[in-house]
């Protein structure tokens, strides 16, 4: 086996992988120079592993699509790595199930339609009040306390998070706290935010299961009442799908609004566009999301060997797919680093693709919708308090800003 | 297998359309870019509606195959029949 997998291969110039980013919607160099390889080449991770990386759109989609591929965490050559350290301290502190997005067929298919009723379009639909209010709400405190702002910390943080409470059934006096926590999630220092938001939730559904009605209903009830209730799902599963929701649903979010409020006070024309026409909406959340691929790099193992595009992958080895640069594929999007609301071919894979695309889009996608909507509206004369090249860019896992400082 | 089978005539070509339950995740891409076309049951899963629309609709399921997670739709274009 040895012998044939990619760490076997000779010693050869490898690239590091993920490309660091120096724009956060523009291709970086570095993914350029990985393609004229060909759309499966091989890289180095940050620990120097030998790896695989998908950069063309169409293989992306074919390998994620593959059932060869596994997403599992404990195989030996598992490459990606720990997104979130605080991840780590949590694993260590118990045993982790992590329902959804370490899982393989047949569990990960099962266990996915225990939770997608909570996720359809009509279900998304009944949310846009609540979104609406909260956002509203912080508008309302944003433009009270006059410019400036850091829309980061005063906007685009706290909205994912109080839609998560108000999905989940947080009772609203345990705001304030799931907000901190939340907050304090990335700081790399101190993994115990984790904790005390999974400690947390557990207490929740032990108040939601004991004390029915005494707290506002929401996802944790309607499971209870449903899979936990049946037995198909357990209290502990519950728990930490309710932690999926949350890792995969705060800082993705928070940071698809930032870089899209920068994004579009950039584009200043179409800007423009986008508030006089709100038809412009859902072609403007695609463009968004294309052109941003906030993700660095989705990651799987191979279980089988595996053709594709002219390379034999072996059973074993890592692959890790580049939303940026799948989403920067020339042959699919016509000059791809051009920031454009306006282009029909939606065909990202920003949120993923195969079983595993991100089960929470169309929220992310009303978030962004009501987030972005509403900031124009209520602050037209909204523009950026630093020089363009000033706002601090943030990379790692996913790309965001570590601040948003506008005026008015 | 395959659920539902709906046809759709468009400038003499026929489009075929259908969608595999047991693969659907539950995306709603589909409902989203067709939904005259596509539906979600209570469950989330995709049900394939039977549209009289008029022709020039093929593109468009064609889009929503294309965004499909889990190629759960297949469309097929046939000449029509005669």
């Amino acid at each position: 086996m040895t012998d044939t997998t990619i760490a076997g291969t000779q010693e050869q110039q490898r690239p590091d992988f993920p490309v660091e980013r120096t724009c956060p919607y523009r291709l970086p160099e570095g993914y350029g120079a990985l393609r004229s390889q060909g759309p499966v080449s091989e890289v180095k991770l940050y620990d120097g592993r030998p790896m695989w990386a998908v950069t063309g759109h169409e293989e992306a989609r074919a390998i994620l699509s593959d059932p060869r591929l596994s997403s599992s965490r404990t195989h030996e050559n598992l490459t990606f790595p720990v997104p979130i350290p605080a991840l780590g301290a949590l694993d260590e502190a118990r045993p982790v199930r992590s329902p959804l997005i370490a899982t393989d067929a047949p569990d990960h298919t099962a266990r996915r339609r225990l939770f997608t009723p909570q996720f359809t379009v009509r279900r998304m639909a009944t949310l846009r009040d609540g979104i609406q209010a909260i956002v509203d709400e912080r508008l309302d405190r944003i433009v009270e306390q006059g410019p400036p702002a850091n829309l980061l910390s005063d906007y685009a943080l706290p909205i994912p998070s109080m839609v998560i409470c108000q999905l989940l059934g947080v009772p609203y006096e345990d705001h304030e706290f799931f907000e901190e926590e939340t907050r304090r999630r990335f700081d790399p220092v101190n993994g115990d935010s984790m904790i005390h938001l999974y400690d947390y939730m557990d207490r929740l559904v032990e108040r939601k299961t004991n004390e029915p009605g005494t707290t506002p209903e929401g996802l944790l009830d309607d499971l209870l009442a449903s899979q936990v209730k049946d037995g198909t799902l357990d209290r502990p599963g519950l728990v930490m799908f309710a932690q999926e929701l949350l890792i995969g649903g705060h800082d993705t979010t928070a940071n698809m609004i930032s870089l899209g409020t920068l994004m579009l006070l950039q584009h200043p024309e179409q800007l423009a566009e986008f508030t006089a026409d709100d038809s412009l909406m859902a072609g403007t959340i695609e463009e968004l999301l294309r052109s941003l691929s906030i993700v660095a790099s989705l990651s799987r193992v191979a279980t089988e060997d595996i053709e594709i595009a002219g390379r034999t992958i072996r059973a074993g080895d890592g692959i890790l797919i580049s939303p940026m640069a799948a989403n920067h594929d020339e042959a699919v999007f016509a000059e791809p680093d051009a920031f454009d609301i306006h282009r029909s071919n939606h065909q990202h894979i920003a949120f993923g693709y195969g079983r595993h695309q991100c089960i929470g889009q169309n929220l992310a996608r009303l978030e962004m919708e009501i987030a972005l909507r509403s900031l124009f509206a209520r602050i037209p004369t909204l523009r950026l308090a630093v020089p363009d090249e000033d706002v601090p860019i943030r990379q790692g896992m996913l790309s965001g800003v570590l601040a948003l400082p506008v005026e008015w | 297998m395959a659920a539902d089978v709906a046809g759709e005539e468009q400038e003499g070509v026929r489009v075929r359309v259908s969608v595999d339950r047991e693969i659907c995740v539950g995306a709603a891409q589909c409902v989203l870019t067709a939904p005259e076309f596509f539906d979600q049951d209570d469950e989330g899963i995709v049900t394939l509606l039977d549209s009289r629309a008029p022709g020039g609709k093929a593109a468009l399921v064609e889009d929503a195959a294309r965004l499909c997670p889990s190629r759960a739709i297949t469309v097929v274009r046939e000449p029509a029949a005669g």
